[in-house]
């Protein structure tokens, strides 16, 4: 009786890990900051990890359909310059449309070679990684952009802006969450997503159309990266042109701490949601307890692989690899 | 007769497309460029090709294991920082110019241990090294940044900076490094029982299992061969500056990876040459040399390289296609 009840636990804890890590660490920081458990602050954690959060959801579909985007970081880069730049030259409206347009042709060329001439997604992701870099780079000529009137324009919502009473970003980063899980859960397309990640023949011999299937996934990535590109582009009001560089990782980093295999088939937008966050509030709760800025990358370190771990040590039933 | 050695060139060929892509660019570059065929700029290629080669080198170990390290960059700007910062201690002050050799040692330590640290994860745990090794390239950074304080450090000795431009007869000395190192590692992947292990272990995991060799311990040594390198590679980095930054060695995990898998590497493992990795290095550092003199903007080097790495990617699923046909859809 008592042994069934300590499984149940143990099946708990592999399920869930993420949720009670998130609550620990939660009460880890309310207990070592009282600064922490703030609603301002834990809103400035929110709305800080906005842009990461919504190229993490995005990504999560493609993760889900079984490749990688390693591309997303440049993609941000290039966005966010591109929105940027044009905002003073064709007024915002415009500028928001050509730059979405534009993501979405580097996402559909993603699409195309990983989906419909199936090349290898993690090469080829990483070939646009460096090919966006320098089309931004000759986009700009090596300059940062900048939006001159930042006082008066309606542009400043994404980034600074309120709904509700509620920052832009955070409403925008949790909005596309619930949208997108909402899709990947309870609709066909969401499911054959699930179906091609998981196993791509038998997905084909059940009639699901792959490469188009794929292809949208990339399309979609492409989206909440043009999304992030807004957020970020309206609170800075100027960019770098290499602003995004290594985001791609740092996105992955919540993906997979959200507990999304890599080898695809399976995940979940909102556990996504949870890991961005996490990654968030390390961040910010480590910062409030007077750590340097970069301790958080060393628990980060440590956190990535203790999550995996006890994933997969949950599913193959113990600890310790098999690997002679 | 001739035939047939014309078909084994052929067949090399279409599994090495990489030096064909070579000649190619090295005749462009030679006919279009009045200062490139130079003995002087073939040295400047080799030195500016030695860092991400020298890595090269032992990520072509690690994936044709079939795993990656992304922390290879991280490793490059700990080890510089380590070499550059503890020749300047005061422990060390009594023995001039010898205490670069303390501190080139623990330079290197410390790309060994990280490697075996990722090794031993990846062995024990499981986790996939993509994931492992992620983690490890953010954390190394962050402890890169504190261990640094966010600063630069400068070599007071310049013995040290000395070295990295030094010549052993007509060539650089880091390019005979490199040049040593290259057929050093050649000839363990190909001539020695690790070698020949290390393309069982990335063919066929289970096979090499039962086969009897030690899964485990032989991938964590591969790592360790990474991390050596890539420290190696941080080491000459700082004493071709005579500097350390903390950001040193960004985004090299990337530049490694694409010149490995432009030689030929397979992702999926098992297979992959130290030849076709120079190739890759080569071909890197030519495109970027040449179009450098051509005084195309950096910029563009970036875009063709991007689109070399899927060309080449795309070529090699045409040529070396499988018997089996894949399923359309």
């Amino acid at each position: 009786m008592a042994d069934t009840r300590l499984k149940t636990i143990g099946e708990l804890l592999a399920r869930q890990g993420i949720l009670i890590a998130f609550a620990i660490f939660l009460i880890g920081f309310a207990v070592f900051s009282d600064r922490f458990m703030t609603p301002e602050n834990l809103a400035t954690v929110i709305r800080q990890a906005a842009i990461i959060g919504v190229m993490a959801v995005g990504v999560t579909v493609v993760v889900i359909g079984g490749n990688l985007d390693l591309s997303v970081g440049s993609m941000l880069s290039f966005s966010t310059v591109l929105v940027v730049d044009l905002h003073d030259k064709i007024g915002p409206e415009l500028a928001i449309v050509v730059m979405l347009g534009a993501t979405l042709v580097l996402g559909a060329v993603n699409g195309f070679l990983v989906g419909v001439a199936r090349l290898n997604s993690l090469i080829v992701t990483l070939g646009m990684l460096s090919a966006i870099q320098g089309l931004t780079l000759i986009y700009t000529g090596g300059k940062n952009v900048d939006i001159l009137d930042q006082e008066t324009t309606w542009f400043a919502i994404f980034g600074r802006g309120y709904v509700a009473g509620i920052a832009t970003p955070i409403v925008m980063f949790l909005g596309l969450a619930l949208f997108m899980h909402v899709v990947m859960a309870y609709t066909p397309f969401g499911r054959r997503v699930y179906a091609v990640g998981g196993n791509p023949t038998a997905a084909v011999f059940s009639g699901i159309r792959r490469s188009r299937l794929v292809f949208s996934t990339y399309l979609i990535s492409a989206l909440t990266t043009g999304i992030a590109a807004l957020i970020l582009g309206s609170r800075v009001m100027g960019s770098q042109n290499n602003v995004g560089q290594g985001y791609e990782l740092l996105v992955l980093a919540g993906v997979i701490l959200g507990g999304t295999s890599l080898l695809g088939g399976s995940g979940n937008i909102l556990k996504t949601v949870i890991g961005v966050l996490i990654l968030g509030f390390i961040q910010n709760g480590l910062l409030l307890m007077g750590y340097p800025y970069y301790a958080q990358w060393l628990v980060t370190w440590v956190v990535i692989i203790l999550a995996v771990w006890l994933d997969i040590a949950a599913k193959r039933g113990r600890l310790l690899s098999p690997i002679a | 007769m001739a035939d047939t050695s014309k078909n084994a060139f052929v067949t090399w060929l279409t599994r090495n497309p990489i030096w064909g892509f070579i000649v190619l660019i090295f005749a462009f570059f030679s006919f279009s460029n009045e200062y490139f065929f130079d003995l002087q700029n073939f040295q400047n290629i080799l030195v500016q090709t030695s860092t991400i080669g020298l890595i090269a080198l032992g990520m072509t170990l690690v994936m044709i294991n079939g795993n990656i390290d992304l922390s290879v960059g991280a490793v490059v700007a700990l080890a510089a920082s380590l070499a550059v910062d503890l020749q300047s201690w005061g422990v060390f002050a009594a023995w001039g110019n010898w205490a670069i050799l303390p501190a080139v040692a623990a330079a290197l330590a410390s790309g060994i241990v990280l490697g075996a640290l990722n090794g031993f994860i990846v062995w024990k745990t499981g986790v996939d090294a993509f994931i492992v090794t992620l983690g490890a390239m953010i954390g190394v950074r962050g402890l890169v940044f504190i261990y640094t304080r966010e600063e630069s450090f400068f070599a007071m000795n310049f013995a040290y900076s000395d070295f990295g431009a030094s010549s052993v007869g007509p060539l650089p000395t880091l390019a005979v490094l490199f040049l040593l190192f290259t057929v050093a590692t050649h000839l363990l992947l190909s001539r020695t029982v690790h070698g020949r292990n290390t393309y069982a272990v990335g063919g066929n995991r289970d096979a090499a299992v039962n086969a009897g060799i030690r899964v485990g311990p032989h991938m964590m040594i591969n790592f360790m061969i990474v991390g050596f390198f890539a420290a190696l590679a941080g080491v000459t980095l700082s004493s071709q500056m005579g500097a350390a930054t903390p950001n040193l060695g960004r985004d090299y995990e990337l530049w490694v990876i694409t010149a490995t898998v432009l030689g030929g590497t397979k992702l999926t493992g098992g297979a992959g040459n130290i030849i076709g990795t120079f190739g890759g290095v080569l071909a890197i550092g030519i495109l970027r040399n040449g179009m450098n003199l051509m005084q195309v903007p950096a910029f563009y080097v970036l875009v063709i390289l991007g689109m070399i790495l899927i060309a080449v990617l795309f070529l090699d699923k045409q040529l070396n296609r499988r018997g089996k046909q894949e399923l359309k859809t």
